[in-house]
């Protein structure tokens, strides 16, 4: 989008930012279904959205614990209204279905809870860095359609920085809030790099799997699936690129990996302290991690005390989320910090841009006055020549350029934001600015 | 200048401490390369110190305690520095600039700098043997200070009491290489110069001097250490025990570094 924002919103002045939507914190996921958009929806509807002129810019961000439509409008009724009949509309639900549902903003707060949901701060789970991928393919797809603008982008933008930043800057994304996460972050404590390593998974279940992706998506070597059920071990493995197993073989491959992740049901231990000490002994002192996600225990406790060993159990990694999600909460402030700071050199972007367009609109007006006058009176006086009515044209147009001069000097570039967020309000009121750029637009449409 | 170029250093290890603590923080933080970079200033600007000195004095600065001391941070920062951009690992670096740190506040706090002691002509093999022996001492001082971020690191992890810099701290395992890479450069550092020392020696009196306390425990740095690399690569050794043993090791390091050259040999006296 190379358009400026003066020549988009020339003449319109007031930038209305404004927002519609639901999360898991305010819908049920009943109705979180049934207001999502597909990513061909979200673009259509984005489309339909600026073309109906509804708005000027939008963008519509719908993931599985969100569904939003941020817009922009210069001119017109409230937006907000508009976007909620067409937000309902759109999926076929009726104003009553959804009126408890919706949040609807405008202005800052627009900025501030796009910000933060960037940050991972409106996530679910606070911090996750996923929602900061779903909001760029959000934008990209909008863009890629022409549906966003100056203002849009530039929010756009600055809410990819925020993400980044918050994750770089602060923890409150730094560390696993899963125990498979948290089991093999841990393993990456004590090897590093695990390109080079092998694991080998006992079990084939929901927590397996689990640790299995995160072990693929860390790079791990080479993987081994072992369950009781081959086929289920063969199902887990054709799906992640690993090697099945049969059950009978993993005493004999024990001392191989060097991560083990166990997550069977069964009534007592499955590895003994003797089988792994076994293994232990077979692996020239390199070290072992292994996890025990198994409730009852996999692993013999007692193996905790083997030499190069190290075992975590399912409590343990418990207490470590626990710990995680303590040590990320305690980040927000921080987080918070890095929104705040970015909301302002939104809202100084804004102003520097509202400030010029004010300007344009208050020259073009008192030109308008002017040439009015000047129709009024100069129609009257038949003993003034054309060089003369000239030559009074002149003189009045320098004479507003003169007073308009310092005004808007101070507009552009002087005081603080708040100073001249309230200047461009007082001039709007008093020149009746907002009125006159609704009796333009009307008249062009 | 000297002076000048001295604070400078102080504050740029100083500056490399406080951002290679940012990096443990926050390691996706934007600059991070910034530390390693200002850690390489201070070492090209403790260089100029040192070099202004070794003019001052007409030898390379290691005749009295403090042009020995900033002779061992600077091989210290130099071979740290080394070991960094060998692992790609900055996560050891707030503790080694923040030993650089106290070690050179100390340097100019506690060490009143006398004049330097007149120039002792012993030639350019002498020189070689004191350097390459600070330099491996330097080395087996790194090596102490990552055994014992290792063992930390394997006390939290079967303590299982994780902190915030647990998880920005690097892997036993790169831990291990990094402790062995640093000993295997004070080991050849410390035979390269012994053998200096040797040669330079039997020129000067026809005999080795196998019999200076300073020789006798050098031969048993060389090999403690060489013992650590050996067991290291053993199963009921490697890990933690290669670990305590390394720390161990440098026990005898400091012992021949001050006790020794301070009392007990007559060659190997600071002045």
């Amino acid at each position: 989008m190379t358009t400026t924002f003066n020549s988009a919103y020339a003449g319109t002045q007031r930038i209305r930012v404004a927002l519609i939507g639901c999360n898991h914190r305010t819908a049920p996921v009943s109705i979180r279904e049934r207001v999502s958009f597909s990513a061909e929806q979200a673009a259509h509807a984005a489309d339909e959205l600026c073309s109906r002129g509804i708005l000027e810019e939008a963008v519509v961000l719908s993931t599985c614990n969100r569904s939003e439509v941020y817009g922009v409008s210069a001119a017109g009724p409230d937006p907000v209204s508009e976007m909620e009949n067409f937000f309902v509309r759109f999926h076929g639900l009726s104003s009553v279905d959804l009126n408890s549902s919706l949040y609807r903003q405008t202005g800052t707060e627009v900025i501030r809870h796009l910000f933060r949901v960037a940050a991972g701060l409106d996530s679910m789970l606070l911090g996750e860095a996923e929602i900061l991928g779903q909001l760029r393919g959000a934008y990209s797809r909008a863009l890629e359609h022409g549906a966003t603008g100056p203002v849009l982008n530039k929010a756009f933008q600055g809410a990819l920085e925020v993400g980044k930043r918050v994750r770089a800057e602060t923890e409150v994304g730094a560390r696993p809030m899963s125990v498979a996460l948290a089991g093999v972050r841990l393993a990456e404590q004590v090897f590093g790099d695990l390109r080079g390593h092998s694991a080998l998974i006992v079990g084939a279940g929901t927590v397996a799997e689990q640790a299995v992706e995160h072990l693929r998506n860390r790079g791990i070597g080479s993987l081994r699936v072992a369950n009781r059920s081959l086929d289920r071990a063969q199902q887990l493995a054709r799906r992640f690129g690993a090697e099945p197993l049969a059950w009978e073989s993993v005493d004999r491959v024990l001392g191989q990996p060097d991560i083990i992740v166990s997550s069977v049901s069964a009534p007592g231990p499955v590895l003994t302290r003797e089988s792994l000490e076994r293994a232990i002994s077979g692996r020239h002192g390199r070290p072992m991690f292994v996890i025990d996600l198994g409730v009852p225990r996999n692993v013999a406790p007692e193996a905790a005390g083997l030499y190069n060993l190290y075992l975590y159990n399912v409590d343990d990694l418990g207490e470590i989320v626990e710990q995680n999600r303590k040590a990320r909460e305690a980040e927000i402030p921080r987080a918070e910090a890095i929104v705040e700071e970015q909301i302002r050199k939104f809202e100084s972007w804004r102003v520097a841009l509202e400030s010029s367009s004010i300007a344009d609109d208050l020259r073009t007006r008192f030109h308008s006055e002017r040439d009015a006058l000047l129709r009024e009176k100069l129609g009257t006086m038949s003993g003034v020549s054309p060089e003369e009515r000239a030559r009074i044209a002149e003189i009045t147009q320098d004479l507003i350029d003169r007073v308009l001069e310092d005004p808007t000097k101070r507009l552009r570039h002087g005081g603080g934001m708040r100073g001249r967020l309230g200047a461009i309000e007082a001039i709007r009121h008093l020149f009746g600015l907002d009125e006159s750029a609704h009796t333009r637009k009307g008249s062009k449409d | 200048m000297g002076h000048q170029l001295a604070y400078l250093t102080l504050v740029l290890y100083a500056a490399s401490c406080a951002l290679y603590v940012r990096v443990l923080y926050a390691p996706q933080a934007r600059h991070g390369w910034l530390p390693t970079l200002l850690l390489g200033a201070a070492i090209v600007c403790q260089y100029f110190a040192l070099l202004e000195r070794s003019h001052w004095i007409h030898s390379i600065p290691y005749d009295d305690l403090y042009g020995s001391m900033s002779l061992f941070a600077w091989l210290l920062a130099v071979t740290y520095l080394g070991l960094e951009l060998f692992h790609r690992n900055r996560s050891v670096g707030a503790f080694v600039t923040l030993l650089l740190t106290i070690w050179t506040t100390a340097l100019r706090i506690a060490v009143p700098e006398a004049p330097p002691p007149p120039p002792v002509a012993n030639g350019p093999l002498f020189a070689f043997h004191v350097t390459l022996n600070t330099w491996a001492y330097s080395a087996f001082a790194l090596s102490f200070v990552l055994s014992l971020i290792y063992l930390v690191q394997d006390w939290v992890l079967r303590s299982r009491k994780l902190s915030v810099t647990f998880w920005r701290f690097p892997a036993l395992d790169v831990l291990d290489r990094m402790s062995q890479s640093s000993v295997y450069i004070g080991l050849l550092a410390l035979i390269s110069g012994a053998s200096f020392g040797l040669v330079w020696r039997h020129r000067l009196s026809g005999s080795y001097s196998w019999g200076d306390p300073k020789v006798i425990v050098t031969l048993a740095i060389l090999i403690v250490y060489a013992a650590y690399l050996a067991l290291s690569r053993i199963p009921a050794w490697r890990g933690p025990r290669a670990a305590v043993l390394c720390a161990t090791n440098f026990l005898i390091v400091l012992f021949s570094y001050t006790f020794v050259n301070l009392y007990l040999t007559r060659f190997h006296r600071f002045i």
